[in-house]
């Protein structure tokens, strides 16, 4: 039972263990994980575990938790565009979208070319969801839209079809004109929640929300819901896409799977 | 094994006894010391890559969404401009406090910026979100595979039950310890002190898995998988205040393992964590007769 005395010993061994993770980190000597560095290489190959224990362990077909009509209590916070500044996006939206048409091609049987009204035709589906964004904030908005099984399904996709690539009529990156796009996988792409969004909250969907066309993707963030929805096209790999990672932000150093 | 106590007994001794008299044990066992130091490196870059995550959206909400059109607003860290120039706030429960330098407003690259922590404290030292959850989700792997192999030799080993699980006799010396501590006066016994397997037991059975299982609730894949796991946590923008504060618990528990290593004894304290090693008290201390077995 020795009294407690502060020796320089004692001292300088503590402070050498407590400063030691601060100086670690002031000193910026773990800022070199740049995209396709050999280190982030290994450390992003825990997303890769993760998106293959969650497809592997979980419930491929589990919905995510919908809301009520009274968990609505704001409008749904835009991110990324909120007003295109495209003159082939104004002018479509000129006249409320009426000679706006979504593309569905690629590795299809059936390309298709549908607009708005068609779309609104088929089957749809209204859900009241939680959209968690990257940035860690959440909102419950309700959305209306057609299934993208059903339009899937329409178009037939090839055997060899693995991924559903969505391209944007946004630019979202005005130093090099780069427009919005995302991809997703088809276990994703036939979740029954997964919609293609012209309603929101009881009304047309807005321009600052994706008018006229979104996806939503219930169980992904925020940035795989890509908005101002132009073409779909069903790929085989999307390594030939943009910089090759499937999407936009993909491209700029977030994981290609977003339910994490 | 007495034997190879009575041969280690040596002159290294930072107590007035005669090294003689205080027995050297084997106290920590080859599994416990690496799960310790692999906890230590990957909470390292958790806490660093967590807070780069945090300054994306550097507010905390109760409940299930963010109140941008309401108020669940728990903390909020950010800048607004003052005739004087721009101020750093951090607001908790709506009552705010300047905290230029450090919270809200600080300098990177010697210029004032709006920022949650500042860019000492975070992985990368810039804004980098998307590198921030690479480097995240990478140790969060690390820390939950070493903490099942852990719980798991733990439970086989003997170590969470004999060790860490808190006994009639632990409550009974509790005041007796916290008394002892407060005094900075240490017993070096094999066992760990009521105060100590609290404070372990604490960490590791309360706080490790509720900052995981709040870890998983921000993913929305994993809500949909294990349903009302948001709920049983008050929601996800709750679960994501609670991942915060019991961050901030392992930050102050952090602190406070140093400086009681330090106290009691660094040399020591830190060669029962590296080779297993440990110089208790001598047997005659009214604190328990030291267990020599291994």
């Amino acid at each position: 039972m020795s009294k407690f005395k502060l020796s320089r010993r004692s001292f300088l061994t503590g402070a050498a263990i407590g400063s030691s993770g601060l100086l670690l980190a002031s000193c910026n000597v773990l800022d070199g994980l740049d995209r396709d560095s050999g280190v982030r290489n290994v450390l992003e190959s825990a997303n890769n575990l993760t998106y293959r224990i969650q497809r592997t362990l979980a419930d491929r077909n589990a919905l995510a938790e919908e809301f009520s009509e009274q968990d609505i209590r704001q409008p749904q916070r835009p991110n990324g565009s909120t007003d295109p500044d495209d003159e082939d996006y104004k002018q479509l939206a000129s006249d409320n979208f009426a000679k706006w048409k979504l593309e569905v091609g690629g590795l299809v049987e059936t390309p298709l070319s549908l607009s708005l009204a068609q779309l609104q035709a088929m089957p749809s589906r209204t859900q009241v969801t939680r959209h968690d964004c990257v940035e860690g904030w959440s909102c419950i908005a309700k959305w209306t839209g057609v299934p993208l099984s059903v339009v899937l399904d329409e178009a037939k996709p090839k055997p060899a079809a693995r991924y559903v690539v969505f391209y944007c009529m946004d630019t979202i990156d005005q130093d090099d004109g780069t427009k919005y796009y995302g991809s997703i996988d088809l276990i994703d792409a036939r979740h029954p929640q997964t919609i293609l969004a012209y309603g929101m909250n009881g009304k047309p969907l807005p321009i600052e929300n994706g008018a006229p066309l979104r996806v939503r993707v219930e169980r992904q963030l925020g940035y795989k819901m890509p908005k101002y929805l132009g073409k779909i096209e069903l790929v085989d790999t999307f390594a030939q896409i943009g910089m090759g990672h499937g999407g936009y932000w993909e491209d700029n150093g977030y994981e290609w799977y977003g339910g994490i | 094994m007495i034997d190879k106590i009575e041969q280690r007994r040596s002159a290294l001794d930072e107590g007035g006894l005669p090294a003689s008299a205080k027995p050297l044990i084997y106290r920590q066992v080859l599994w416990t010391r690496i799960t310790h130091w692999i906890w230590a490196v990957a909470m390292f870059f958790l806490l660093l890559s967590g807070l780069q995550i945090f300054n994306a959206h550097p507010t905390l909400y109760i409940g299930n969404q963010s109140g941008f059109g309401f108020s669940n607003e728990v903390l909020a860290m950010g800048s607004h401009d003052t005739p004087a120039g721009p101020v750093g706030y951090t607001r908790i429960f709506g009552k705010s406090f300047n905290t230029t330098g450090v919270l809200g407003l600080s300098a990177v690259d010697d210029t004032s910026t709006e920022r949650g922590f500042p860019s000492w404290a975070t992985i990368p030292s810039y804004q980098d979100l998307g590198t921030g959850r690479v480097v995240h989700f990478f140790f969060a792997w690390m820390l939950v595979i070493t903490f099942v192999c852990w719980f798991v030799g733990g439970l086989i080993n003997g170590h969470i039950w004999r060790d860490l699980i808190p006994k009639g006799s632990d409550l009974r010396n509790l005041p007796r310890d916290v008394a002892d501590h407060a005094k900075f006066r240490f017993h070096h016994a094999r066992d760990y002190s009521p105060l100590q397997k609290l404070a372990y037991g604490g960490v590791l059975f309360v706080v490790l898995p509720l900052i995981i299982l709040t870890g998983l609730t921000m993913s929305p894949a994993i809500d949909a998988a294990v349903p009302h796991l948001a709920d049983i946590l008050g929601g996800r923008q709750t679960a994501r205040t609670i991942h915060f504060c019991m961050m901030l618990l392992l930050v102050g528990f952090f602190v406070v393992h140093v400086l009681m290593v330090v106290a009691a004894g660094p040399f020591n304290e830190l060669r029962s964590i590296i080779t297993g090693w440990y110089r208790i008290d001598p047997p005659t201390q009214p604190q328990g007769t030291p267990r020599q077995e291994v």
